[in-house]
């Protein structure tokens, strides 16, 4: 009896057993759901969408729900569904690739620190300094000092979107490069890191062979949480309208010009909102379920 | 105890140190011209004298030592002047915004009460919501009441304060006009009316912030809470036939309140932070608002100084939650 169950457990793989952890969160299969569901849409959405985001139609302005414009239009006539994608799309790309800069920079440091002994103490210390930084007045500042020479170097735009994702990517991987450092002091510990040691693999291999994918799952659940943080610090500057130029929709922006209209439009208000709302639970509670799959304390219950 | 608190502070100091330095160098490095906004007609020597009248003259790291001088010892010997009525900083040059031309720190006297009010209720508010509501769901875990609770706290954690301060503005000012949209510095309280009108005004700014608050201590709470409850000394505690009350309520209770308090001090900061926020979203004119504006104005003294009172803040109560941690739970101090 016993050898039967025995078999059939070996026989699972483990990216099975995650899987099957992560199916029996419901919120997490739906806050996937969803968020795959606002990415897909606000990536292909545009191009089945006739009307552009910054198309001007002075006649059709502040107009309410229609069928033609179902989130309304504003004070320009341009039609609110399609600023909210091109929005959307602009939020969702600052918030992934402040994600992946801070992960760099994050594991980066922690897998040095965790490592490499000698590194530890001052790369822990550099940390703990940009942990005491107050965060959202100094990003506000870099916005401001900034700004002008990178829009001249890259243009408005791209320039912004530089600028916003560097200072979120540098002010955000601090507590992944504690977790991933404290993971990489126990990992290294382990007897195939001194098999793979002795057979004469270098550090670098190591790290890149064995201590990597074994500090994977960390580096997974901070990765939806630093989805989150980006899209949330993006919307709160271009919300202080320190963000990206007014004609050039993202989420906070739109919430920023909406506030303008609170008297007299007050529904505006909500489609912004309701997004960045929406999208930072889903991910928020993708980030649960991963955690919880991906922890195998959690899986064997 | 005493060896434990003093190397903390020796630690700080160092960090205060290099935050500063990083805060005044991010400033002053930066391409940027504070001169920029001075009208063309201005007069090339003049504008060379506005700018030696502005600090600018001096090499970089004079610049820094008198910023520093003027922040750590002359600010607080005004402080001092003032409450024992001595005259230590007569004469001595003060940090100046250039905005106002006066010093920056008197403005900052001014708006503190603001911030302090709001921000210092709605943490007092969100604290009282979240430790009893942490306390029953880790108790009935995965109840209905547990369920909602997460759910509540998942919302504090994902809605921005941007959007629930705009929401709750547009729900009960614009549709219902129950509360004021914008918060009235000037409002003095002298009687039953007054107070109303006050507790009218602070509702929304403060629930806001608050809900924040909650989910933060929320999660938290249930969490060392859950920790505790399944440890052995619950079980003997049941075992001698204690009521559950006596074993959630003090046994439990006063465990879990070990890592709560710590998070409750280390999270004020980052309140302050949020406030920033809030404030631009309820026009109240604190200490956020005044940063806000001295962003828009160029005016770096005045950055620079509320940049690093906010450092000094996560400073001071890192250190705080540090002692606490080490008053609270022997086993922390290893003197």
């Amino acid at each position: 009896m016993t050898e039967v169950v025995e078999n059939k457990t070996s026989n699972r793989s483990k990216l099975k057993d995650v899987w099957d952890q992560f199916k029996s969160h419901k919120g997490a299969l739906l806050g996937g759901f969803i968020f795959f569901s606002i990415v897909i849409i606000v990536m292909i959405g545009p191009f089945f969408w006739p009307f552009e985001a910054n198309g001007i139609d002075i006649r059709s302005r502040n107009q309410g729900p229609s069928l033609l414009h179902p989130f309304g239009t504003d004070q320009l006539g341009r039609d609110t569904l399609a600023r909210m994608m091109a929005g959307g799309r602009t939020s969702i790309a600052v918030g992934l690739a402040a994600m992946a800069l801070s992960l760099f920079f994050g594991s980066f440091i922690g897998v040095t620190a965790g490592f490499y002994k000698r590194l530890d103490g001052i790369l822990m210390r550099f940390t703990d300094l940009f942990l005491s930084l107050p965060l959202l007045p100094l990003l506000l500042v870099m916005m401001l000092l900034f700004r002008e020479p990178l829009s001249q170097a890259y243009g408005p735009e791209k320039g912004m979107f530089v600028l916003i994702v560097v200072s979120i990517g540098i002010t955000s991987w601090m507590p992944t490069a504690r977790i991933v450092r404290a993971d990489v002091l126990a990992l290294k510990e382990r007897e195939f890191v001194l098999a793979a040691r002795s057979s004469g693999t270098s550090d670098t291999m190591i790290i890149l062979r064995h201590i990597m994918p074994n500090v994977l799952s960390p580096i997974m659940v901070s990765a939806t949480l630093g989805i989150a943080n980006g899209i949330i610090t993006e919307s709160a500057l271009s919300f202080l309208g320190l963000g990206f130029p007014p004609d050039f929709p993202t989420w906070g922006r739109l919430l920023n010009d909406a506030v303008d209209y609170l008297q007299q439009y007050p529904e505006r208000v909500f489609w912004p909102g309701l997004a960045i709302s929406l999208t930072v639970l889903s991910i928020n509670y993708l980030g649960d379920g991963l955690r919880d799959a991906l922890d195998p304390r959690m899986r064997k219950r | 105890m005493l060896t434990y608190i003093a190397r903390r502070l020796l630690i700080s100091i160092p960090t205060l140190i290099v935050i500063s330095l990083v805060i005044f160098l991010l400033l002053n490095l930066a391409p940027n011209d504070p001169m920029a906004q001075v009208p063309l007609t201005v007069p090339p020597e003049v504008k060379e004298k506005m700018r030696e009248a502005l600090g600018l003259g001096q090499p970089l790291y004079i610049q820094f030592i008198k910023w520093v001088v003027q922040l750590f010892w002359v600010e607080p010997q005004v402080f001092i002047d003032y409450m024992f009525e001595t005259n230590f900083s007569e004469g001595k040059q003060r940090v100046i915004s250039w905005q106002t031309r006066s010093p920056v720190m008197d403005i900052v006297v001014q708006r503190m009460p603001q911030t302090l009010w709001v921000v210092g209720m709605s943490y007092i508010v969100g604290i009282l919501i979240a430790i009893p509501i942490g306390i029953y769901s880790a108790y009935k875990q995965y109840s209905v009441f547990d369920q909602v609770g997460t759910f509540v706290t998942m919302i504090g954690y994902s809605v921005p304060p941007f959007f629930t301060g705009v929401f709750v503005i547009v729900i009960f000012s614009v549709q219902l006009g129950w509360l004021p949209s914008i918060y009235d510095t000037t409002h003095v309280v002298v009687d039953w009316d007054t107070f109303k009108t006050q507790l009218k005004q602070m509702v929304m700014p403060v629930m806001v912030l608050a809900l924040q608050t909650t989910a933060m201590i929320n999660r938290f709470m249930r969490a060392t809470m859950l920790d505790n409850l399944n440890q052995d000394y619950v079980r003997t505690a049941r075992a001698k036939g204690l009521s559950e009350w006596t074993i959630v309520m003090i046994h439990v209770l006063r465990n879990s309140m070990i890592p709560v308090i710590t998070v409750i001090a280390l999270n004020v900061p980052a309140i302050f932070g949020g406030a920033i926020i809030t404030e631009q979203v309820f026009k109240v004119n604190g200490i956020g608002h005044q940063l806000i504006g001295a962003i828009y104005a160029n005016d770096l003294p005045t950055v620079q100084t509320i940049t690093f009172m906010f450092a000094f803040l996560i400073v001071a109560f890192n250190l705080i939650a540090d002692i606490i941690y080490g008053i609270l739970d022997p086993r922390i101090r290893y003197d």
